[in-house]
């Protein structure tokens, strides 16, 4: 098993694996969090809409993302940007696939903030973006650590969206799984496996890292 | 800090809070906002703090205009209903919040929060959470906290509503007395009378968006100036065309010409007190209040046949 | 226990709440005017103005360039290939032979799950038992896997050189490359979206219901017909919706078990591959607009089930 995780095309993938859904699980962090503020405090027309368009991505199957994502971006491109076959596409990709994480788990956090204890912080002086670093962002923040546990979860094991747009090129565009897909495909049931179960363990290892710092996070709500 | 409130008008969507309500608190004093729900004191006292904007009229404070001025600049001290406690800070880092907003040296929030923590009985708990605080506790940490920057005038929203019976009256005696050492200009929002009455100097009291009357409590229950003042500040009987307060009710055992007859329902003892629930002929219900001797001397029972006149009678002419 | 299962799960969320929540201030008889959103333009005192709509356009932009952008494809590519080929791709034998396949993969996954779901649920939240925190995790697991993992651990274990493999095989039961497979894979992924669906609202109901039923004389199955399945329905409801989008719309396990052979083992989704790289551009988004299609109605029951959930 050992053999197989460190050859150099398995080490690839797994390294942007890896580096493509942080990044994704960051940009979803910020991003997320924003349409979530925006959902929630602001108003306007066709918000609602707007609302339910969040979990279109939810609802379509991860191919047809893939592949509407290559026409965006692809050789066709109407915008001429060029990015198939590249990384940018694959953290573009991704970025479709778990768009609505951070949102959806935000949401209902910020919804149910006491906004009396904004307005309590303006009273004692608190300018807005004090109000909002010190009293808002603390308390929706397990709320938000959620959400980019499974956007990163998410990303690191999405295949569907993928396949097409990356062009597995190896050592350049080829992702974990995607290499555990070839792998499997072409009777290297071994070497599959053996990558399977890393990725396995690093997301399990992730997201119960990310678990623990939610219940530090909350650890003030516990009397 | 004075405070003059002009004119202010504010409605949320159809519902009109507040209609044209004027309010002057001189520095200094201890005002009660009273009335019941829906009469607008808690939004007259979040108009004041800026934490909402009146439609119309202006908010004088210590002789400037205030009215677009942000709640983070006005120099008050507010004090939430349900405490609005930072939930995921320390009891230390809620009461020491303004001034670190103000970014004072650490040392002298050190200071400034043992003080209040003194202040407000809670050594010891500076390290807690205020999930791990019980009601009392929370609103006594919310005042030290309002109290950190000094504030100019301190408002407070039915600041013991929720919590029990006994802790309400101990805070309430402790807010008096904290006004009386330090005389920071204080108003409350209640819609209890008994504590307005209580605590406060002048009471402001307010029904539908306006103003009914402003005195001194005592003025308030001897003079009031219509009969929604009259029966929501102390118990009043509607006599005819007047109305009586229970005590200004005489009670003998006989019938004597201007008397009515009523049947005593029901007799109830607070403390050294009799209140006595009154039947009339015609069904309508009194209430009397006595003194222990007095109901002693009548042998007051439920079910007994007595009959009552009024020595004193409020007439109100609308 | 695991990260997800705080009561802050994945799903989309009791929206409707917000269809009344600030009616607090409208409320003639409550005086504290407090808990209304701030909106930009409200409260000269809460956001100003150019912030809060800076905000919203940076929202909008967002969601324009990631997600928007990509859906607009669609039309384009049918109008660029021809809606004719477009269409004939999609009624071409193998490809209607797909769609039946996606279908049965669900109608076998959905009802299986939603029993397993309202099961796993109950037992969870209403009787505690030792290794319910595992349960728990396990429910969740699907969320957290790759689908590839999944097809591959399928492989591995019914594979013919896996564990069951002989027994298999000497059964002459074909599990691989054939249906079996597929649904078992099928009905992994899209174990936990009912459970969690159901959990929350369950925990949010209480069993105080139950409990007055039995003192009134209910058995065990009566209070769980009459009370706490009614109780729960949309919520259930919700989470069929989301397990059918899920089972239509999987790839990744399907792809690894199955083989995706044309006219016997081939999915809808599979089938979208198999086109675009055999170069039938037309193909590829014909039939990505049916399942866009299906997406989009998809869509439009669970907006406008949830506030039937939140409410309920």
């Amino acid at each position: 098993m050992w053999y197989w995780i460190t050859q150099p095309e398995a080490v690839a993938a797994l390294e942007l694996t890896l580096a493509v859904s942080a990044l994704v699980a960051l940009t979803n962090a910020v991003f997320g969090t924003v349409l979530a503020w925006v959902l929630v405090r602001d108003d306007f027309r066709g918000k609602n809409v707007v609302n339910a368009i969040v979990d279109l991505p939810f609802a379509l199957p991860t191919i047809v993302a893939g592949l509407l994502v290559l026409a965006l971006y692809g050789p066709d491109s109407p915008v001429h940007v060029h990015a198939a076959f590249t990384r940018t596409a694959i953290y573009l990709v991704l970025l479709f696939v778990t768009l609505p994480f951070v949102v959806r788990t935000a949401q209902p956090v910020l919804h149910e903030l006491d906004t009396h204890m904004e307005q309590a912080a303006r009273s004692l002086g608190a300018g807005e973006r004090t109000v909002f670093a010190r009293i808002v962002l603390p308390n929706i923040l397990p709320g938000i650590l959620s959400g980019v546990a499974m956007a990163f979860a998410r990303a690191v094991g999405e295949i569907g969206s993928i396949t097409l747009i990356s062009g597995n090129r190896p050592f350049h565009t080829e992702v974990a799984s995607v290499w555990i897909l070839n792998q499997s495909q072409s009777g290297n049931g071994t070497g599959a496996a053996a990558v399977a179960v890393l990725l396995l363990a690093i997301s399990f290892l992730l997201l119960l890292t990310i678990g623990g710092l939610r219940r530090l996070a909350t650890r003030h709500e516990r009397a | 800090m004075s405070i003059q409130a002009r004119h202010i008008s504010k409605r949320f969507g159809d519902f009109q809070a507040l209609d044209d309500v004027s309010i002057e608190v001189e520095s200094g004093s201890l005002t009660a906002l009273l009335g019941p729900s829906g009469s607008g004191k808690s939004t007259l006292l979040r108009v004041i703090a800026g934490l909402e904007t009146p439609d119309e009229g202006e908010i004088v404070l210590d002789g400037e205009d205030a009215t677009g001025v942000a709640p983070q600049r006005r120099g008050v001290g507010f004090v939430f209903q349900h405490y609005a406690a930072f939930k995921h800070m320390t009891v230390r880092d809620n009461i020491g919040f303004a001034l670190k907003v103000r970014k004072r040296p650490r040392a002298e929030i050190r200071a400034r929060v043992d003080e209040l923590l003194a202040l407000v009985q809670l050594q010891g708990f500076g390290g807690r959470y205020p999930a791990q605080l019980s009601g009392g506790q929370r609103q006594r940490m919310a005042l030290a906290r309002a109290l950190a920057a000094r504030p100019n005038v301190l408002l407070l929203d039915e600041p013991f509503g929720a919590l029990d019976a006994r802790v309400r009256a101990e805070l309430r005696a402790w807010l008096r007395q904290l006004h009386e050492e330090t005389h920071t200009t204080t108003v409350f929002v209640t819609h209890d009378q008994e504590e307005a009455m209580e605590v406060a100097d002048s009471v402001v009291v307010m029904n539908r968006g306006r103003v009914e009357q402003t005195a001194s409590p005592r003025e308030l229950y001897d003079s009031p100036n219509n009969e929604f003042v009259m029966s929501f500040v102390g118990r009043a009987n509607r006599f005819g065309e007047g109305w009586v307060r229970p005590h200004d009710l005489q009670v003998t055992l006989e019938p004597n010409g201007s008397t009515r007859e009523v049947l005593v329902d029901r007799l109830v003892h607070v403390g050294h007190e009799v209140r006595a629930e009154l039947l009339r002929d015609d069904g309508e219900r009194l209430t009397l209040q006595l003194t222990r001797d007095e109901a002693e001397r009548l042998e007051l029972s439920a079910g007994q046949i007595v009959y009552v006149r009024p020595t004193r009678q409020t007439v109100f002419s609308d | 226990m695991g990260p997800f299962v705080d009561g802050v799960g994945w799903a989309p969320p009791r929206q409707g709440r917000r269809e009344r929540p600030y009616a607090v201030h409208m409320d003639a008889t409550e005086d504290t005017a407090s808990g209304r959103p701030a909106r930009p333009g409200d409260s000269r005192f809460t956001m100003s103005r150019a912030h809060g709509l800076g905000l919203r356009a940076v929202a909008l932009g967002y969601l324009l360039i990631v997600l928007l952008g990509p859906l607009s494809m669609i039309f384009w590519r049918i109008e660029a290939e021809g809606v004719g080929k477009a269409w004939s791709a999609l009624t071409e034998a193998d490809t209607i032979h797909a769609f039946k396949v996606t279908l049965i993969l669900a109608t076998i996954a959905v009802p299986l799950n939603t029993v397993f779901g309202v099961v796993c649920a109950l037992a969870i939240v209403r009787r505690p038992f030792p290794g319910k925190g595992l349960v728990n995790a396990f429910v969740d697991l699907p969320l957290a896997l790759s689908p590839v993992v999944v097809g591959l651990s399928l492989f591995l274990l019914y594979g013919r050189t896996g564990w069951f493999g002989p027994w298999l095989t000497s059964h002459g039961i074909q599990f691989l490359f054939a249906l079996p497979a597929m649904v078992l894979a099928t009905v992994f992924v899209s174990v936990p979206f009912v459970a969690r669906e159901v959990v929350p609202t369950l925990r949010e109901l209480g069993d105080e219901q139950e409990q007055a039923a039995r003192t009134l004389g209910a058995s065990g199955w009566q209070t769980f017909w009459r009370i706490t399945l009614p109780s729960i329905r949309w919520a259930i409801i919700y989470g069929v919706v989301l397990t059918t989008a899920r089972c239509l719309g999987e790839y990744g396990a399907v792809a690894v078990v199955s083989g995706s052979i044309s006219g016997r083992t081939e999915t809808a989704t599979l089938r979208v591959q198999d086109y675009y790289e055999n170069l039938d551009q037309a193909g590829a988004y014909g039939i990505s607009l049916a399942l866009a299609g299906i997406a989009l109605v998809v869509l439009v029951v669970m907006t406008t089930l949830k506030p039937k959930e939140a409410a309920a």
